[in-house]
Order: structure tokens, then sequence, then C-alpha cells
């Protein structure tokens, strides 16, 4: 009985234009409703879980990091839209991340670009993920592991040292906000790094921005949330654009879709992570990383079913 | 003079008399065929579809009919062990490939041709030679093995695609069957009639295929030749992006 109401709801089938292949909707918004609790949970973009679990689902790697930055656009909307209201975003330091990251979203996207013409794009995404989580992982389940324990970790001493070259930096600009006077090269910096590993690889960019601004800018914790969230989606924004101009990769029924599932989905996920205490949490986020990172790893070290593989090549 | 009219009689009588054999037997092996509809939409629930051939002949023979679908240009990659990962290390180009190959005929192809016959028109899957475009000409061989065996694997490449029945002596049909998967573009249907171990006669016509509805459209506008256009369609991305993620902020304050 249950098998007929499976196959029935199952049979609600979606074309995706861009990814050309067909998939059931339920399993789309299941998805989009998965990661948006996870994001909502743990507070996380959740970028870098989804572009992973759409290509271990079958989706061209090139279609899953354009997309990705399209739907970052309708997941950060409602978090930037609730810190702007407040008065978290540092306008002077956001346009100066913004910056260097629309700069480094162009150079992400045409090495993107670069990368798919020599045939190695499937590859280079691969890997660079399962460092990225990997390093990732491994930290976040160091940490919370001490955390459970209540074990300080002391790491005052290297930050002073790197505070003191960041001041040498040339071009000082005061930022009111975040009560800081420091290069303008700093944010630039950091925005740049950060959007080319967006565009590259079809995430927010926000587990990198977050301790960058918080240890390396030295920015209040108040203010960090806001201002990297406004950066990370004008980011995606013009990643999205780049990616469509260059890659013809986003496909924008695939975002919307998983973007609705996402919507109920962070609804679930913030209320359940309200009730949970925090370092358990992200000891199950680190773990649920490792896993992704795993089943990536062992995609790019198992021997494929074939040894050959035919692409057609675009005459454009 | 009278000589000359005899000799003129006679030769219009020997000419008469053997004009069959020269001009006549030209004549004798004909083939017409058309296709029940020579445009195919594909919709988004596309599962597959039958084109049915038909068409007569003249003279005794077999018939065969080739499907061919737009040519392209093929890159095969061959993955190898790169530091412990698997990468692609080795591709070999080839241009005018065929993206959907298919034959049916009235009798098996070995029955009613000889191989080298077969070979000169890279008549069934086996025989296509696809063209080397760029690549390592050792590997030739090789490469455009796996393109065919790939080909075939993704049911795009088919030795048997139906079956030509002969409805009386002349009139014949064919239902084909087109995979869920075809692609897209102008096809070559060729049907041709065989005697004597030789193509005798050969009648080709167009098919075309095109994606119908709004993944499709969308799919066009994507790809759109202009760079414009595709910034267009990465803005309303963008657009589409905020108005769904700004109507799930709304819905979230009313809870």
């Amino acid at each position: 009985m249950t098998g007929y109401f499976v196959d029935w709801i199952l049979g609600f089938q979606l074309y995706l234009p861009i990814a050309e292949m067909t998939v059931p909707i339920v399993l789309l918004l299941g998805l989009g409703a998965l990661v948006g609790f996870l994001s909502g949970l743990f507070g996380v973009g959740g970028g870098f879980l989804m572009t992973p679990l759409l290509i271990l689902m079958g989706v061209p790697p090139t279609v899953a990091v354009a997309t990705q930055s399209n739907q970052i656009v309708a997941t950060s909307v409602s978090g930037v839209l609730a810190h702007w209201t407040r008065g978290n975003v540092d306008g002077a330091m956001g346009i100066a991340l913004l910056a260097g990251g629309s700069a480094g979203s162009g150079v992400g996207v045409a090495l993107f670009s670069l990368l798919r013409h020599v045939g190695q794009i499937d590859v280079v995404i691969n890997i660079a993920y399962v460092v990225m989580l990997g390093a990732i992982g491994i930290m976040m389940t160091i940490e919370s592991i001490h955390a459970l324990r209540r074990v300080k970790i002391a790491a005052a001493a290297p930050e002073a040292l790197r505070r003191r070259w960041i001041q040498r930096l040339p071009w000082k600009m005061r930022f009111r906000k975040s009560r800081l006077y420091i290069s303008v090269w700093v944010p630039i910096g950091i925005g740049f790094f950060v959007g080319v590993l967006s565009s590259l690889l079809g995430v927010g960019g926000a587990f990198m921005l977050v301790p960058a601004m918080i240890y390396i800018v030295g920015m209040p914790t108040m203010v960090v949330v806001g201002t990297s969230l406004f950066q990370i989606i004008f980011v995606a924004a013009i990643s999205t654009i780049l990616h469509s101009v260059e890659n013809r990769a986003v496909d924008v029924m695939l975002a919307l879709v998983l973007t609705v599932g996402s919507v109920f989905g962070v609804q679930f996920g913030s209320r359940t992570g309200a009730k949970l205490p925090a370092e358990q949490l992200r000891f199950l986020l680190a773990l649920l990383i490792l896993c992704v990172a795993a089943g990536l790893l062992y995609i790019s070290v198992a021997r494929p079913e074939s040894l050959f593989d035919i692409t057609i090549v675009d005459s454009r | 003079m009278i000589v000359v009219k005899i000799c003129r009689y006679l030769l219009l009588i020997v000419l008469f008399t053997l004009s069959p054999a020269i001009g006549f037997a030209q004549y004798q092996y004909g083939i017409v065929a058309d296709i029940d509809n020579h445009l195919v939409a594909i919709t988004a629930d596309f599962s597959g579809q039958d084109v049915l051939i038909f068409g007569a002949i003249q003279g005794a023979g077999d018939v065969v009919v080739v499907i061919r679908g737009p040519l392209s240009e093929v890159a095969v990659n061959r993955k190898g062990r790169v530091a412990g990962i698997w990468a692609n290390v080795e591709t070999v180009d080839f241009k005018d490939v065929p993206s959907l190959y298919g034959l049916a005929s009235s009798r098996p192809l070995y029955e009613i041709m000889p191989p080298e016959v077969l070979d000169r028109y890279q008549l069934g899957v086996g025989r296509i030679k696809p063209t080397l475009a760029s690549g390592d000409p050792s590997q030739e061989r090789l490469f455009a093995a796996e393109l065919v065996k790939r080909k075939r694997d993704l049911g795009l490449y088919a030795d048997r695609v139906g079956q030509v029945v002969f409805v009386g002596p002349t009139l014949f049909r064919a239902n084909l069957r087109l995979p869920s998967n075809v692609p897209t573009g102008t096809f070559m249907i060729d049907t041709l009639l065989v005697a004597d171990g030789r193509i005798v006669a050969a009648q080709n016509m167009p098919l075309v295929i095109s994606k119908v509805g709004f993944g499709a459209d969308i799919y066009r506008f994507a790809n759109a030749p202009y760079a414009a256009l595709r910034f267009a369609y990465g803005v309303l991305a963008v657009l589409a992006a905020l108005a769904i993620g700004w109507t799930g902020h709304l819905v979230s304050r009313r809870r």
C-alpha cells in the first residue's frame, strides 16, 4: 500500500532544463528542506553541504556550483533583511569586502571556465571540497570535543602578532560601526579570497568569512554576521550572473525548487536548534561535514565504472 | 546510297534491341519513401517515440533504413590515476560524429551485402568509423571503439531500431523506435534498396526533433548565443531568487 503511494508521489517529476535531468519534485523539496533544516539548526549557510549533495545525486558538478550561487541569493535574503533592520551591518566594511569579492568572483568564474575547457573541472571541484570540508570538519571536531569537555584553548599570543603585521598595511580607513582603524586592503583581500572560492565551489563563504572577520580584522561579533551576509548575497548574485554568461550552467528551476524546500526547513531547524545545547550541535555538524567529505573522497579515489567517457564539444 | 540507308536502319535496329541492356536497365530499380511526421516535438515527460517509415520499391530487393542524428564533435576522455585520484589523462577528439545511429532492415545485413560494401557505407554500429579531429593518431582506433561503445551503452547507437516489413511485393513499412534521450536537431533518414549485394537505389529524407515547452525555453534562453541575453538570464535568475527569498522571509515572519 505504501509502495503504491510512494510510487505516485515520486511520479511528479520535474525536468531541470540546464541540468538536463528529470527528478521527482519531492526529492528536491526534501533536499532543500534538509539543508535548510541544518542551516537553521547550526546557523550556517548550507551551500557547502548542498553542492556536494547535488553532485552525489548526479547533477553535473558545473551545474551544481553555478546553481548554488543562485540559491544562496535566495536563502540569504531573509538573514540580510533581518540584520539590516537591526543595524548590524557595517556598510563601509561591507563595501570594501564587496569590492574584493566582485574581483574575486570574476577571477573564480574565469578559473572555472578555464578548468572546464581543459576538462578537469569535475576533479578539481571534488578535490577542493574534500580538502575544504575535511579541514573544517577536523578543526570543528577538535574544537567541539574540547568545548564538550570544557577545555579552554589558548589562542591569544599568535593573534597579537598577526594584528601587528596587519596594522602596518597602508591605506588605512576608519570603519565606524566596527570601531576600527585598519587598512582597506584587509577586507578587500579577504573578500577577494572568499569571492574566488565562492564562485569556484558554489559556497556562500560564511564559514571562511566569519572567522576571518573576527580573528584577522578584529570586528565585534555583533556586526560580523550581518556584514558577512551582506557580502555573501552580493557575491552570490554576481557569481550567478557571471556563471550564466560564461558557463551557461545556472539552472534556475533547480535553484527555486530547492529554495522553496529550504524556507520550510529553516523554520523547523531554527526552532529545534534553540532547544539543543550549542556544543552538541557543533559536534554533530562536524561529524556531518566529515561524512560528506568522506563521500566525496570515495568518489575521487574509487575506480570509476568505465575508464572512458565522452563529452560533446561545444561548437560555440 | 541504299547501302548507307540499310546501314542506318541496321544501326537503329541494333540500338533498339540493345537498349534494354544499356538504357532501361538503369530504370529497373527504384525506391520512394516517406515518414509519418517530419517533426517530433519533445515535451518534458518524453519517454521515447515511434516514427513510421513507409514506401514502395521498384524491382526486387531488400530494404535497409538508416537514421543518423545531427553531427557533432565529441571528445573521448580516458581516466587515469594521478596521485591516487582519478582524472582525465588523455583526450582524443572526433568530428562529424552522429549523435544517434539506428538501423532497420528487411533481412539481416550480413545476408544481403558483403562485408566490404557494409564497411564502405559504414552500415552497422560496429562499422562506424568516426573522423579524428585532434589527439594521438596511434590511439585513434582504441578511442573510436570506446566512443561507439559509450554511445551504444547510452542507447544512442543501435543495430536494430525496428524491422522493415513488406506488405506485398513492393510496399514496405518500418517502425523506428526513438529513445527517450534522443538528441535534438535535424536527422537524416536514408532508405536503401539492396540487390545483388549492392545498393541500387536510395532516397533520403529529413526529420526534425526539437524540445518544446517551458523547460526548453529556459534552456534556449540560458544558452543564447549572445552574451547580453545570457546576462539577462542571470539577472532574471537573481531577481527570481530575491523574490522567493523575500516571500519566504515574509512567510516566516508571520508565524
